[in-house]
């Protein structure tokens, strides 16, 4: 059965017709085309499909695509403001904290919502909140001290790029 | 990928319209409320329901507050919420503790408390895609008739493998359900049977809409310890839950002791006051109580793991959640 929902994705409202058994994840891949996202376990082992759902980091995989509707979906495409990249991620590049990238995105939005919380987030509090996001190639070192670029930057109002020598 | 079935996706607004549709559609329907264990699970095609009805959208299942001299947990309540509520670390820092070991951050965000009490049982040849069952032939749980666990066994011996329950019975904790033909309560501990396939007292249409759990006694001690392979994402494979209530400071008025990860019900460990009760916390009490909870306890291989090692550390797990008991009162003299 196709239902036609209203779903605000990134700022962006779409009014689409969806397959009422489609996850979020789904919907966000195959019907908008948001393909940041990655489909990894797709059932809740690996963190690689993580969006924010008004904020909330949330497994998009096992998400009924109709529990978002009413809600605001941020996925990685929703990260980069108008001035550049996110300071996340250009704090992954200059750490080298993405490997093959398969990962990065559900990374990026739950740091992304750690930094949000928190200015300066502890070396714990940065695992606690990557807990669930496994990572196959960086062996989490790289993601960490990122991140901590990242806040760092936020707190003294520049750029990951300012703060390292290259 | 894993495909789900198709189905259509109800989300009343009020829990009256939600017994409805599970009254209507009897027999093809299911609850949902987090869908972290539903989900996967369907996308396994271990549940095909032609109908879901989901309770995230129902008001009247959330709230966490105190009512009559109880705290009321509404069903809905994320497990998020749960392990950071003021009212429940001030009162259940052992079910607060529990809720924040399940899963992963993102899950606790989902997954309800409610859920985690329906939590459907697990075993290492259930939790498969399909065409992985199909290739054993199946089980009696799904689709078959054998049980690869206990050959030649008649009855399914699949884990309850939830986070909170264990730590709800200890706390006295009961459950309130309500269908279209009433409501009624129901302590957590008879809520679960030893039957692996349904677990629950829980009939098919009925909802839970709230945890109850009476107000501690003074000095209640409490500890919840969790056995898993790593220290996020994975379900407990052996789980302790205690509580002692003491007499005055040094002497134990009674213990409570649940150990589960292992069988269709957590297990209340028996004969723990003939042991402990009126008598000093020492060691010696302590190798007791782990030793009376080592043999009432017989994993079975519904995990891959050595049975004979995860019922070792049935010992070794009890006693670390009396020494966690001990230090935080040490911590707090
Ligand atoms: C990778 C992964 C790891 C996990 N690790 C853990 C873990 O460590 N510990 C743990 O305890 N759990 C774990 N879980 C399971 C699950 O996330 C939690 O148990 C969660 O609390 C389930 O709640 P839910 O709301 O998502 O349930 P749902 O998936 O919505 O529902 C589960 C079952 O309960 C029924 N149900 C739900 N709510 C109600 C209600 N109010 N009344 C009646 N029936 C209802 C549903 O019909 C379904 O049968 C894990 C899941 C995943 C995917
Ligand atoms: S215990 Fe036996 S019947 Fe139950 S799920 Fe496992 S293999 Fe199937
Ligand atoms: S794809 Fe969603 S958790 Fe793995
Ligand atoms: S960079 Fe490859 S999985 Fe993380």
């Amino acid at each position: 059965m196709i239902e036609v929902i209203e779903l605000t994705v990134n700022g962006d409202r779409h009014r689409i017709g969806v397959p009422s058994h489609y996850t979020l994840l789904e919907t966000l891949r195959y019907v908008l085309g948001y393909t940041g996202s990655k489909q990894g376990c797709d059932k809740g082992d690996c963190g690689s499909c993580t969006v924010l759902v008004d904020g909330v980091p949330t497994l998009s995989c096992i998400l009924p695509v109709q529990e978002a509707v009413g809600h605001e979906v941020t996925t990685v495409e929703g990260l980069a403001g108008p001035d550049g990249p996110h300071a996340l991620q250009d704090a992954f590049d200059i750490c080298g904290a993405a490997q093959c990238g398969f990962c990065t995105p559900g990374v990026l939005i739950a740091a992304a919502s750690l930094l949000r919380q928190t200015e300066s987030p502890s070396r714990q509090e940065i695992k606690t909140a990557l807990s669930g996001n496994l990572c196959r190639c960086t062996g989490y070192t790289k993601i960490y001290e990122a991140v901590e670029l990242a806040a760092r930057a936020a707190r003294e109002g520049r750029k990951p790029s300012e703060l390292v020598q290259r | 990928m894993l495909r789900l079935h198709p189905y259509r996706y109800h989300r009343p607004r009020e829990l009256a319209g939600a017994l409805e549709l599970l009254k209507v559609h009897a027999g093809n329907v299911m609850p949902i409320a987090g869908g972290t264990d539903l989900m996967p699970n369907m996308k396994h095609r271990l549940f095909t329901p032609g109908h879901l009805v989901s309770l995230k959208g129902v008001e009247g299942l959330y709230g966490i507050e105190e009512r009559d001299g109880e705290i009321w947990i509404g069903a809905c309540e994320s497990l998020t919420s749960v392990a950071s509520a003021p009212l429940v670390k001030r009162y259940y820092p052992s079910l607060a503790f529990a809720a924040s070991t399940i899963a992963n951050p993102m899950i606790r965000n989902q997954g309800t408390i409610g859920g985690n009490l329906c939590l459907d049982t697990r075993c290492t040849y259930y939790n498969q895609t399909h065409f992985w069952r199909q290739a054993l032939g199946f089980c009696l749980k799904r689709d078959g008739d054998v049980c690869h666990v206990v050959k030649g066994g008649t009855r399914c011996v699949a884990a309850h493998s939830a986070d909170t329950p264990p730590v709800l019975i200890t706390l006295g904790a009961s459950a309130d359900l309500a269908s279209t033909e009433g409501t009624r309560t129901i302590g957590v501990e008879e809520f679960f049977t030893a039957d692996g396939v349904w677990n629950t007292a829980r009939k098919p249409h009925e909802v839970v809409t709230r945890v109850r759990l009476p107000k501690p006694p003074a000095g209640l001690r409490t500890s919840y310890q969790k056995l898993r392979e790593r220290k996020s994402v994975d379900f407990p494979i052996l789980s302790v839950a205690l509580a002692v209530a003491m007499a005055d400071t040094d002497t134990v008025a009674s213990i409570s002791l649940v150990v589960s990860g292992l069988g269709a019900k957590p297990r209340t460990i028996g004969q723990l006051d003939d042991i402990a009760a009126g008598r000093q916390l020492d060691a010696g009490i302590i190798e007791a109580v782990a030793e009376q909870a080592y043999r009432q306890c017989h994993p079975l291989a519904n995990i891959i793991v050595d049975s004979d090692w995860r019922r070792a550390m049935v010992r070794v797990y009890v006693r670390r959640a009396f020494r966690d008991i001990q230090s935080k009162s040490e911590a707090a003299a």
